[in-house]
């Protein structure tokens, strides 16, 4: 079974990570995954950074910047995570934009993850139709789930369309807005947060965007499988370096 | 083969709309209702009007008498230079504000590289009493300091792209992210005929009123339709695709794209997208695309500010890919020379984008019977300060 799948069956709620691979250092990569396998982190998402990397903020876009700068890219990623299922047992999301992907061979993209013994991929500009027409074969052929994103905006109808596709979990994004914008929820997310919860979808969903603590944790996984972290991480990445994260993982456990 | 876009979004293999599920609302909304509201006669009475009384169309079909005699062809010049705002930018802008009023948007936003496009959707942002926020690379306000004046003057808030490169295409994923931050009550005026569908369709719909004036225009004059040539530049495209539309399917009428080569296509500093690009993803839609092996997009160059994109609308792809087009590069020197040769020789100073499709006089031998048809997309007072360094005025 896939490791995300396995995870999602846990009577818990999940704590998913987001980082840039490459950020703040270029090896820093396996080190900072290992580390938060060790913390309790549940699943991470490993961003391969882009060079427009447009539904990202600032925050994002820079470590994405400084990854590259630090000479990031996809083979150097699949190189520093060769043997990274002999340290790591959590499931492995890698994040990205469509055309690294597309440049390397969705084909052989896919391949490369499984034999490395990645679980997942998000490709936020890849449509879940284009997917479904184009590439659903292939991700399927080599154990792949991919993750769809949904908004505050998105309509009943897609959310269904987008659930029929999926086969692990939604990644439920938070507010109408791009990643690190958002400080606390309010009403209106508490609201929508409880509308998707009462939809009885198949797949588990994840909450993303806007969550940066323990309190935004909690009101985030009220009706939601669990949630991902990304900006704030990445901020504290920036401001501390690899070494002190249990203290970050500890301030939303 | 078909040339425009088919039901699904795609011109060949390019276009579609390859974005995050967060602008997925704004876009559908856009692709649902766009053929629908520019198809009712009280929006054609309106655009055509606006076209006409405010902008100054028809713009004049102009024989070039002392260029058609050097080049022994004969030359006509489809004079966009002479609308308001100075460009063919603008035609695009009335198009998509109607559009926009109809869909009951409030808040208009738009991405500049040079600022032609900025300054368009702020003259129809103060025409129509609507807040405009226009995205700019931090190093492009630096570089076009003129255009940035006028759009504040016209009411326009002017926000530096700070990100990556700090030019057009981050000014792009700047707006972008405004569309998706503010997604109900936002329309995104896109200033090429690039983006997700159906932006490429709806901007070279709007355009394509250069090519509609073209036909009878040239039948006024020459007693037939079809010229031999159409030539027009090209960086996302669209007075290219605006100049090509009424003749893509009329295999007699050779169609001319005219790239910025910078410094010459393999110096490294150049914008000549058909002969670098590759198959890719960028801002929504698959078309060629400058990029690393890795597939990270590059950042283009040339003296034109309005061609330095890494990419080129869709349909332009297909256009290059098909053979349907025929695709020039003219360096920065060759198109400075040509504009000045225009100037000289017709009274004309051209935008340096124009200048570019001039070039192709010095490229290629028409014949003398030959009838081309050049876009003078837009006019030179906004590129003084470049011909001024160039020739040591």
């Amino acid at each position: 079974m896939n490791r995300i799948t396995q995870k999602l069956q846990e009577d818990k709620k999940i704590l998913s990570i987001y980082f840039s691979a490459g950020y703040p250092d270029l090896n820093d990569t396996v080190p900072i995954i290992q580390d938060l396998e060790k913390n309790g982190v549940d699943l991470i998402e490993i961003g391969l950074p882009f060079s427009d990397p447009l539904a990202d903020g600032p925050t994002i876009q820079a470590s994405s910047t400084q990854a590259l700068h630090n000479g990031m890219t996809t083979e150097v990623l699949f190189n520093q995570l060769a043997n990274i299922r002999e340290s790591v047992k959590i499931p492995l999301i890698i994040m990205g934009y469509f055309n690294p992907m597309l440049q390397y061979g969705v084909e052989a993209f896919c391949k490369k993850c499984a034999e490395i013994g990645i679980d997942g991929l998000i490709i936020p500009d890849l449509p879940v139709d284009v997917y479904a027409d184009q590439y659903k074969a292939i991700f399927e052929k080599y154990g792949l789930i991919n993750v769809f994103l949904i908004t505050p905006q998105t309509s009943e109808e897609r959310i269904r369309f987008i659930d029929s596709v999926s086969n692990g979990f939604i990644y439920m994004v938070s507010s109408a807005s791009v990643t690190g914008s958002q400080s606390g929820f309010g009403n209106v997310q508490e609201s929508y947060f409880e509308r998707i919860g009462n939809m009885n979808l198949k797949n588990p969903q994840i909450v993303g965007f806007g969550i940066s603590n323990k309190e935004t944790f909690s009101q985030a996984t009220k009706y939601a499988k669990g949630a991902i972290i990304g900006s704030a991480f990445i901020k504290h990445l920036s401001e501390n370096g690899s070494g002190k994260i249990a203290e970050f993982v500890g301030k939303i456990k | 083969m078909n040339f425009n876009v088919d039901e699904k979004g795609y011109y060949g293999e390019f276009g579609g709309a390859y974005i995050p599920e967060m602008l997925y609302p704004n876009v559908e909304e856009l692709r649902q209702n766009y053929l629908k509201i520019t198809a009712e006669p009280d929006f054609k009475a309106e655009f055509d009007q606006l076209l006409k009384d405010y902008v100054g169309r028809p713009s004049p079909l102009y024989f070039a008498k002392r260029l058609s005699e050097k080049y022994n062809t004969k030359v006509y010049l489809k004079r966009e230079d002479l609308n308001h705002t100075g460009a063919h930018k603008v035609n695009n802008t009335i198009g998509q504000i109607l559009v926009a009023r109809r869909l009951g948007k409030k808040r208009i936003i738009a991405e500049t590289g040079a600022g032609q496009h900025g300054v368009a959707t702020a003259t129809v942002c103060a025409l129509m009493g609507m807040e405009c926020i226009v995205y700019m690379g931090e190093i492009d306000i630096a570089r076009q300091a003129p255009n940035v004046a006028r759009m504040k003057m016209l009411g326009a808030e002017v926000r530096p792209a700070l990100s990556g490169s700090r030019t057009l295409k981050d000014a792009t994923n700047e707006a972008i992210r405004d569309w998706i931050n503010n997604p109900v009550d936002t329309h995104y005026i896109i200033g090429s005929a690039i983006g997700p569908h159906p932006y490429p369709d709806m901007v070279t719909r709007f355009q394509s009123i250069i090519s509609e004036e073209i036909k009878w225009q040239l039948k006024e004059k020459e007693g037939r339709e079809n010229p031999d040539y159409v030539v027009a530049c090209i960086g996302g495209g669209s007075n290219a695709a605006g100049t090509y539309y009424h003749f893509l399917h009329e295999p007699e009428v050779g169609i001319i794209a005219v790239e910025a080569a910078g410094k010459g296509v393999d110096s490294g500093h150049s914008a000549a997208t058909s002969k670098l690009g590759k198959v890719g993803v960028i801002h929504g839609c698959k078309t060629l695309l400058m990029q690393t092996p890795d597939g990270q997009i590059t950042e283009p160059y040339s003296i034109s500010a309005g061609l330095d994109y890494p990419g080129v609308g869709p349909m332009h792809a297909h256009l290059a890919q098909s053979g349907r087009g025929e695709f020039f590069s003219v360096t920065d020197d060759d198109a400075m020379n040509a504009g000045l040769q225009l100037t000289k020789l017709e009274g004309i100073i051209p935008a340096i984008e124009s200048a570019h499709a001039f070039a192709v006089l010095d490229q290629k031998q028409f014949k003398p019977t030959d009838i081309v048809v050049i876009s003078l997309s837009g006019r030179g007072d906004k590129d003084l300060d470049n011909y001024i360094d160039y020739f040591k005025l």
